[in-house]
């Protein structure tokens, strides 16, 4: 047997706070994303659509 | 009940934190000023969304490949001191999802720079990340002595893309900021590599300094010094440097040369340092000439880009429309 205390297994309340932690920045990241990518087309398109032959 | 124990110790929780780190935020953080001077100095006007997403577009590039790079180079990161402490070697994240994110961050930052801007850029960006993970990291790295010379290529192209994604070419003027960039890296790179060496010889890195030895590389630091300073003054010629930027460029450079002389004629790389362990930028007396000439290649660098930058920025004539106008 192993008695170095880094063999403990990590407190679940560790994991599930690390994984908390994780899906928050996801969900921002895709969130910010999403904006972003909403932004850029408003921006490249805008102006073309107003101005498009009717 | 062994093998159970160090299965479920291998398992860490990997904290959002952990992630970021895969993407190296202090490369990244380089390759964002210089992309963006590289874009600022086109000249051409762009939306500042769009601007802000060429940037964003550049570090997000850079930090997939840093990530291709902690995915493939885990074995080597474990044994340096420096590097030992990565996500992926210290177990904190697995080496499959380095690679995922490295691969998925590649293709939205390539895809996204080409629909916002344009696909000269996305394919210069694209090109970059082959380079730095492919070409630097998996073939020059643990081959060539000259792996950070080549592969320095993938630093010294930020400033061509920002660049492109402005004006939708590649001129002469940003080949020439990307060749500042290129050969700064050697004099840089082995300047550090000079009082690190000891942990690239352990993992089995061919820098420099372990292949040819300190003094062939200190040799070589001079060498490339000497090619590196009249570059850095060509800008001044070409029209994309005002006075400010000759002036800063001209001190600068002899300063440079007079810190590569003296890590010439040093003893710097001849042992390694015991003390060094954990702290990187503590050297020992002998290699103060290589801390130093390191140190100053990173101010040196900056205050080009930040000279040019802020030239453009704040709208300071050429030092060729200058003495047009003096002369014409």
């Amino acid at each position: 047997m192993n008695d170095s205390p880094t063999e403990t297994p990590p407190p679940r309340d560790a994991f599930e706070r690390a994984r908390r932690g994780r899906n928050i920045a996801l969900a921002l990241g895709l969130v910010a994303f999403a904006i972003l990518v909403f932004l850029v087309t408003v921006v490249r398109l805008g102006a073309n659509v107003l101005d498009r032959p009717l | 009940m062994s093998a159970m124990t160090s299965l479920v110790t291998t398992v860490q929780p990997a904290r959002w934190q952990d992630y970021v780190q895969l993407l190296k935020p202090r490369v990244m953080s380089l390759v964002v000023f210089t992309g963006a001077t590289g874009l600022v100095c086109a000249g051409t006007p762009v939306h500042p969304l769009l601007g802000a997403v060429a940037v964003l577009c550049i570090a997000v590039g850079a930090g997939a490949s840093g990530a291709l790079n902690m995915w493939y180079d885990a074995d080597i990161d474990a044994q340096m001191r420096r590097t030992r402490g990565r996500p992926v070697p210290a177990g904190r994240v697995q080496g499959s999802e380095a690679l995922a994110l490295g691969v998925t961050l590649s293709m939205l930052s390539v895809m996204f720079m080409g629909v916002a801007l344009n696909w000269l850029a996305a394919g210069l960006l694209a090109f970059t990340i082959f380079f730095y993970a492919v070409v630097y990291t998996m073939w020059l790295k643990r081959s060539t002595a000259q792996n950070i010379v080549i592969g320095g290529l993938a630093g010294a192209l930020p400033p061509v893309i920002g660049w492109a994604a402005a004006a939708g070419e590649a001129p002469a003027n940003a080949w020439l900021l990307c060749a500042i960039i290129f050969m700064w890296t050697p004099p840089h790179f082995w300047a550090l590599s000079l009082y690190t060496s000891e942990d690239y010889e352990k993992a089995g890195v061919p820098m420099m300094p372990v292949v040819a030895g300190a003094a062939s590389t200190r040799r070589q630091i001079l060498i490339y010094s000497l090619l590196f300073t009249p570059i850095c003054l060509v800008p001044a010629f070409t029209g994309l440097g005002g006075a400010p930027y000759l002036a800063v460029a001209a001190s600068g450079a002899a300063v440079f040369l007079v810190l590569a002389f003296r890590v010439w004629r040093s003893h710097a790389g001849e042992s390694a340092d015991p003390r060094l362990d954990g702290r990187l930028y503590d050297v020992r007396a002998g290699a103060k000439d290589a801390r130093n000439l390191f140190a100053f290649s990173i101010l040196y660098l900056t205050l080009l880009f930040a000279t040019l930058l802020a030239e453009k920025l704040l709208g300071v004539a050429s030092f060729m429309d200058l003495t047009a106008g003096a002369f014409g």
